[in-house]
C-alpha cells in the first residue's frame, strides 16, 4: 500500500470509531506513557482510558505549565508522554514554554479549543483567539484538527514528528470537532 | 507580616557537597541560580541536570523522570523562591505518590539571584507543612549537619516521596556555572541512560 491507500484503510478502519477512541488508540499506538491532564470535558473520555490503561500513568495538574516540565523529566528518563489541556490552560505554559525550546525536548499537547464559533462564554474568547499564536510564538508547530475523519492520521503525524524528529507539537481539537457546550440544561 | 527570626547556620555548598557525597546512581535535578552552582560545585556529573531556566518546574520535572525511572533515585535540589513560584507542583506530586522521589529546597529565605529580596518563606510560610499537607511520605526541615547526613541515606533509601528544608545562610557564594547548552544536557543524561539521542 501506498502513503495515501494506508490513510484510506486507516479512516475506514475508523469509520465506526468514535472520534475520542481513535485518539486514545493513537496515543497507544505511539507508545504514550505519561498522560499530565487540567480536566476538561473534551478530554474526559480520553482521561477515563488512560487511567484505566496498563502501562499509562494519567495525573491531575493545579496548572498547565506543571505538564510541560513533568514531560521533560519523562523524556529524560526515557517515556513519551502527551498534556492535554484547554485552550485558556495555553496563556499559563508561555515561560515554561521555553524549556522545549532551549533544550529541544520533544513535546506533545492535545488541546481542546474554547471561544471559537459556538461559544457562550465571551470570556473564553480572548485566549481562544490568541491560542495558535502564543504557541507559534514559543516554536510551537500547530495542528488543528476540524472534523473526526482527521482524528486518527493527525495524532499519528504528530507523535511521529515530535519524538522522532524532536519538534514541539500542538493539536487543536477545534470547537466544530467538540461540539457546543450545552448550557440550557 | 511575620519576619522570622532563625538564625540559619549550614553552608549551601557544604550541605550540597553532603547531599551529593557517594551519589551512585542518583538523578538529580536542579532548580536555576543558587542551587545549579552549588551542584556544579560539588562535582559536575551526567546524571545531573541543571535548570537554567523554567522558574518552577524543578520539582515536576523531577516527578515526569521519577515515573519514567522507577527503578531509580530521583533528587530535585532547588531553592525556595523557584519552590514557591511552582508550588502546586508538590500539590501534583502529592497526587501522584511516587517513592522514589525527593525533592530538597535550599531555603535561604531569599531571591539570591535577583538582589536578596526576601522570600515568602521569609515571611512566615512554611513549605514543609505545604509539603506535609500534600501527603509527601516523609518531611524533614534540616537545621544541623546531622540532620544532612540523615537527608542523604533518605535520599537514597527511604520510601517518598520526600521533602526537605535545608535552612542556610543567606549569602552568595562564588557561581560555579554549569554547562548552559539545554540540548548537550538532555543528550549526556539520556545518553548515560543508555537512551537513544537523535
Amino acid at each position: 500500500m501506498n502513503e495515501d491507500e494506508m490513510q484510506a484503510a486507516l479512516r475506514s478502519e475508523h469509520a465506526q470509531t468514535p472520534w475520542q477512541d481513535v485518539l486514545f488508540e493513537g496515543l497507544k499506538r505511539g507508545g504514550i506513557r505519561q498522560v499530565p491532564y487540567v480536566p476538561d470535558a473534551g478530554h474526559s473520555h480520553v482521561i477515563r482510558r488512560a487511567q484505566a490503561e496498563v502501562g499509562m500513568k494519567a495525573y491531575p495538574l493545579t496548572t498547565e505549565e506543571e505538564g510541560i516540565a513533568a514531560l521533560c523529566g519523562a523524556w529524560l528518563g526515557g517515556e513519551r508522554g502527551v498534556l492535554l489541556m484547554q485552550s485558556s490552560g495555553v496563556g499559563n505554559c508561555i515561560n515554561m514554554l521555553s524549556l522545549l525550546a532551549s533544550c529541544r525536548f520533544p513535546f506533545l499537547t492535545i488541546v481542546t479549543m474554547r471561544g471559537e464559533c459556538g461559544e457562550f462564554n465571551p470570556w473564553q474568547v480572548p485566549m481562544g483567539r490568541a491560542t495558535p499564536a502564543v504557541l507559534a510564538a514559543m516554536g510551537v508547530t500547530v495542528h488543528r484538527i476540524d472534523c473526526a475523519e482527521d482524528v486518527a492520521n493527525t495524532i499519528d503525524l504528530a507523535i511521529h514528528d515530535a519524538f522522532l524528529s524532536e519538534q514541539q507539537i500542538a493539536v487543536l481539537l477545534s470547537q466544530r470537532l467538540l461540539g457546543r457546550k450545552n448550557w440550557t440544561d | 507580616m511575620l519576619q522570622q527570626e532563625i538564625a540559619a547556620q549550614l553552608d549551601r555548598r557544604q550541605a550540597v557537597a553532603t547531599l551529593l557525597r557517594d551519589r551512585g546512581d542518583l538523578l538529580v535535578i536542579t532548580g536555576l541560580g543558587s542551587p545549579a552552582y552549588d551542584a556544579m560545585a560539588a562535582g559536575d556529573h551526567d546524571r545531573t541536570f541543571y535548570l537554567w531556566g523554567a522558574m518552577g518546574g524543578a520539582a515536576m520535572m523531577g516527578l515526569g523522570l521519577a515515573l519514567a525511572r522507577p527503578q531509580e533515585r530521583v533528587a530535585v535540589i532547588t531553592g525556595d523562591g523557584e519552590q514557591l513560584m511552582g508550588v502546586g507542583g508538590l500539590l501534583t506530586i502529592g497526587a501522584v505518590l511516587p517513592k522514589n522521589l525527593a525533592v530538597v529546597v535550599l531555603d535561604n529565605r531569599h531571591y539570591g539571584e535577583t538582589g536578596m529580596q526576601p522570600s515568602h518563606t521569609a515571611l512566615g510560610i512554611d513549605l514543609v507543612g505545604i509539603a506535609r499537607a500534600s501527603g509527601f511520605a516523609w518531611c524533614h526541615s534540616v537545621t544541623d549537619p546531622r540532620g544532612l547526613e540523615e537527608l542523604r541515606s533518605h535520599l537514597h533509601e527511604a520510601q517518598g516521596p520526600g521533602f526537605a528544608s535545608i535552612l542556610v545562610k543567606p549569602d552568595s557564594p562564588s557561581r560555579a556555572l554549569p554547562p548552559r547548552d539545554g540540548v548537550e544536557l538532555k543528550n549526556r543524561f539520556r545518553r548515560q541512560l543508555g537512551l537513544a539521542t537523535i
